[in-house]
């Protein structure tokens, strides 16, 4: 009844819209237009307003200029980690001091003082805390000045110029222009970079963009990449120029990340996804005298915290998980250790370890936890292999490059991979679901995690053949 | 500016103010255009260019809204006289 | 969330939200914890025009907020109460206009359309005022219980433009309130306003569409009979009705799939998500 009643409203709407002429929507929207006009008229008073556009659209010439507009936006993004690099630093070490020598060792004291026995102190101290110190430490201070420094060049509206700058690029792989403006989101974290692709109206375009954003390192992965940077690509520098090759090769997987966005958008506009581009118009809004002290105040509340405690969240449960393998054993060997003989050989042909992958499938729901987990495997199995009593504490970067070349066996390809494999992987379990809410295609969500996956695979065995037919590695 | 003939918004340079006089494109298109408050008599005028030539970014109704050159074909406008010839200077040599 | 449910006792000192000291005034901002409410405030306007800002300020919430258009895709939540009297208030994703396309705009349609809001503050950029009022007409159109915050009025002044409030009140027949949500400037006055449109006790006057055309007139009439009877309790058939006839494909859709029947029934508008407590 209701759909013969519907389609009666259409057929009628039809009928009379045949009858009144197809440029109604124009007249009406004119009309409103025209109207806009005559009352904007009345109640503007408009004096000056050349002068102050000028300074806009002199700033807008500049950060968008032929010769300027891209190497103004890589130095901005490089001077961005070297300042969280260089001043992440002290601060890290100072917190990793605190948290995994000073603290743990009341902890310790105190569970002994108590009689807890050895696996209740085990895995709430050795794993549940452990882990939660570790991802404190490390990611507290580089996100408390990277997220301040990131808002402030939001909030001044820089980042419309980089959709700008680079739309041609995005028009070229058959991809909408806003998708730079997710893309930027992913950089914070990748299920808010999702949500985002709202704003792109194709579902062609929006979708592409949804399956790419992973290619943007969220805030679970740039801890990973800047602590390999320090400690690994950093030190490979002359001491006074560390910062600035750490800084730099943090900067270049973001880099990479933007141009396997364009790789894969202009593959999949090619094969599964093929179409038209829509309209694109974007606003270029006025540039804002960004306020510091507000912005430190709640990008650190409302971001640093925020994402730290998820993390931290996350981390507790995966130090459970990390102590319960090192320890329970299965024929003299613990579960861990015969994960990672089992990934191992996959892991070191792709210039891994088994320690690694193991680490990516007990991170698939928080990326912000891969480093600890791969620093407390790595401990646990050298510990355990050297039937050492006693875990090793101290944990500033020296050491953790100690631990890691040492008991790892890691070398510079380990890291350099590393690196790449943060980029190329699934993304974790919220963007995936948050993937699925957006589009409610459990094809989709598998392509989402399987692409990235496959990349990552193909371009860390890549790396890792050429080191080797080169010797490096 | 010699004269004063109707031309397509992608080939206005930077800094000439134009009026819009008509549009081309249909149905959403065309929506989206007039929700940017880009109708026949609104005044326009391109302030400056990405790096790799393409989009534009235009003055409109007091915002600054960048389009693709697909978008600016489907705009036809009509030169209006410059208001400043100095500033004619910035955009001569990004015209390309 | 303890912070959240601080009180304000001036506009002035609205910008230093962060202390509790002052604790007299009709303002107290909720945060997300509304409770029941005595009125639903949707906040609506073009992208990039302080909508969050001011969301952030009415409420003490702390939405992220960032230069560019498109930041808020969904609906975001938060509630206040001024005089006694409790708002829920609704910040919605920027739009253009209500015909929409994208689907961060669709959910703003829907609400200003369908959710039956007590009042609707179009927050406008006072820097561009003329684009602005294409959707603030527009709006007009579907309601008279709008109030304007003429926002971004301390930018304009740094560039020299300067908005007459009073002359854009009289021609567009609703309050216009001058704000500066940055610095938490006029949040007071915008609310005395939301009040009196709240109560009534503002003499709006509608803007009605003046049909030239005699014979859109009858179509338009003959339409909205046919949608009435479909849908009964639809808000906005004069609307609905205008859109069919132009052959929009959204609206089309909308009749189509039965989601204009579940709007009618005053469920949540589609596509709405709330925003996370943080």
């Amino acid at each position: 009844m209701a759909e013969v009643n519907t389609q009666r409203l259409l057929e009628t709407a039809e009928r009379l819209r045949a009858e009144i002429g197809t440029e109604l929507h124009d007249r009406l929207s004119e009309a409103i237009y025209a109207d806009a006009a005559r009352i904007a008229e009345r109640a503007v008073v408009r004096a000056g307003e050349e002068r102050r556009l000028s300074w806009d659209i002199l700033l807008d010439r500049l950060l968008t200029s032929r010769a300027f507009g891209f190497p103004i936006m890589l130095l901005l993004l490089t001077a961005t980690f070297w300042i969280t690099i260089a001043g992440a630093n002290v601060p890290s070490a100072l917190l990793g001091q605190l948290t995994q020598v000073t603290l743990y060792g009341w902890l310790h004291q105190a569970a002994n003082a108590v009689n807890a026995p050895w696996w209740l102190s085990g895995l709430l101290i050795d794993g549940v805390y452990l882990a939660m110190a570790w991802v404190f430490s490390v990611m507290l201070p580089p996100m408390a000045i990277f997220f301040p420094l990131f808002t402030l060049l939001e909030d001044f509206g820089y980042l419309p110029r980089v959709a700008f700058n680079l739309d041609r690029l995005f028009k070229r792989a058959g991809a909408h222009g806003k998708q730079s403006l997710t893309m930027m989101m992913g950089w914070g974290c990748n299920a808010a970079g999702v949500v985002s692709t709202r704003i792109i109206d194709s579902p062609r375009e929006r979708l592409i963009a949804i399956l790419t954003n992973n290619f943007s390192i969220c805030n679970g992965r740039w801890p990973t990449l800047i602590l390999m940077g320090t400690i690994f690509i950093g030190a490979t520098a002359p001491p006074a120029l560390a910062s600035f090759y750490a800084a730099a090769s943090v900067v270049t997987v973001a880099v990479l990340g933007i141009v396997f966005t364009l790789l894969v958008s202009a593959f999949l506009s090619r094969t599964w996804l093929r179409g038209e581009a829509s309209h694109f118009s974007l606003e270029l809004p006025p540039y804002r005298p960004p306020r510091i002290l507000q912005t430190l105040y709640t990008s650190l509340i409302d971001r640093t915290l925020i994402v730290l405690k998820r993390a931290m969240i996350m981390a507790a449960p995966a130090g459970a998980v990390i102590w319960l393998i090192s320890n329970v054993t299965i024929g003299g060997t613990s579960v861990a250790g015969h994960l990672v003989a089992l990934l191992n050989p996959i892991g070191l042909l792709i210039g891994l370890n088994g320690v690694i992958l193991l680490a990516y499938i007990v991170a698939i729901p928080a990326n912000e936890i891969i480093i600890p987990t791969i620093l407390m495997l790595t401990l646990n199995l050298a510990r355990s292999s050297l039937a050492q009593q006693g875990v090793m504490l101290e944990m500033e970067d020296g050491q953790i490059y100690e631990v890691l070349t040492r008991h790892g066996g890691w070398t510079l390809l380990t890291a350099v991979n590393l690196m790449l494999f943060s980029l190329l992987h699934n993304p974790c379990s919220t963007t995936l679901l948050t993937i699925w809410q957006e589009t409610r295609s459990r094809r989709w969500t598998a392509v989402a995690a399987l692409l990235p996956l496959t990349i990552g695979f193909g371009a860390t065995l890549l790396t890792a053949t050429i080191a080797r037919l080169m010797g490096w590695a | 500016m010699m004269d004063d003939e109707e031309m397509t918004l992608n080939l206005l340079p930077l800094n000439s103010p134009a009026t819009v006089t008509r549009l081309t494109c249909q149905g959403a298109d065309r929506r989206r255009m007039f929700d940017l408050g880009i109708l026949p008599g609104a005044r326009i005028a391109a302030v400056s260019r990405s790096p790799l030539g393409d989009p534009t970014a235009y003055r409109v109704r007091g915002a600054v809204i960048a389009l693709r050159r697909e978008q600016a074909e489907q705009i036809f406008v009509a030169p209006a006289a410059p208001q400043t010839v100095g500033q004619e200077r910035g955009g001569a040599g990004r015209d390309g | 969330m303890a912070d959240t449910n601080r009180t304000i006792a001036s506009t002035e000192t609205a910008a230093c939200g962060s202390c509790t000291r002052c604790s007299t005034g009709p303002l107290t901002r909720l945060g997300v914890h509304i409770g029941s409410w005595d009125f639903v405030i949707a906040l609506a306007g073009n992208p990039n025009t302080g909508k969050s800002t001011l969301f952030n300020a009415l409420t003490g919430l702390r939405q992220h907020v960032g230069n560019w258009p498109g930041k808020t895709v969904a609906r975001a939540e938060g509630g206040l109460t001024f005089n006694e009297k409790r708002y829920k208030l609704i910040d919605l994703p920027g739009t253009y206009s209500l015909l929409s396309a994208s689907a961060d705009e669709e959910v703003a349609r829907d609400f200003l359309l369908f959710g039956r809001p007590d009042v609707t503050i179009v927050v406008t950029d006072a820097t561009c005022l003329e684009r602005n009022l294409g959707l603030v007409l527009q709006v007009l159109e579907i309601t008279d219980r709008v109030v304007i915050a003429l926002n971004l009025m301390d930018e304009a002044r740094r560039r020299g433009i300067e908005v007459d409030a009073r002359s854009l009140s009289r021609d567009l027949g609703v309050p216009v309130v001058p704000t500066a949500a940055r610095r938490g400037a006029g949040i007071r006055e915008l609310l005395s306003a939301v009040e009196e449109v709240a109560l009534g006790a503002y003499p709006a006057r509608r803007r009605h569409l003046r049909y030239t055309d005699r014979a859109l007139e009858t179509a338009v009439r003959s339409l909205i009979a046919q949608i009435e009877a479909l849908f009964p309790g639809l808000p906005n058939a004069e609307w609905v009705a205008l859109r069919l006839l132009e052959g929009d494909e959204s609206i089309l859709r909308a009749v189509q799939d039965g989601t204009l029947g579940k709007l009618a029934q005053g469920g949540a508008p589609a596509g709405a998500a709330p925003l996370e407590a943080n």
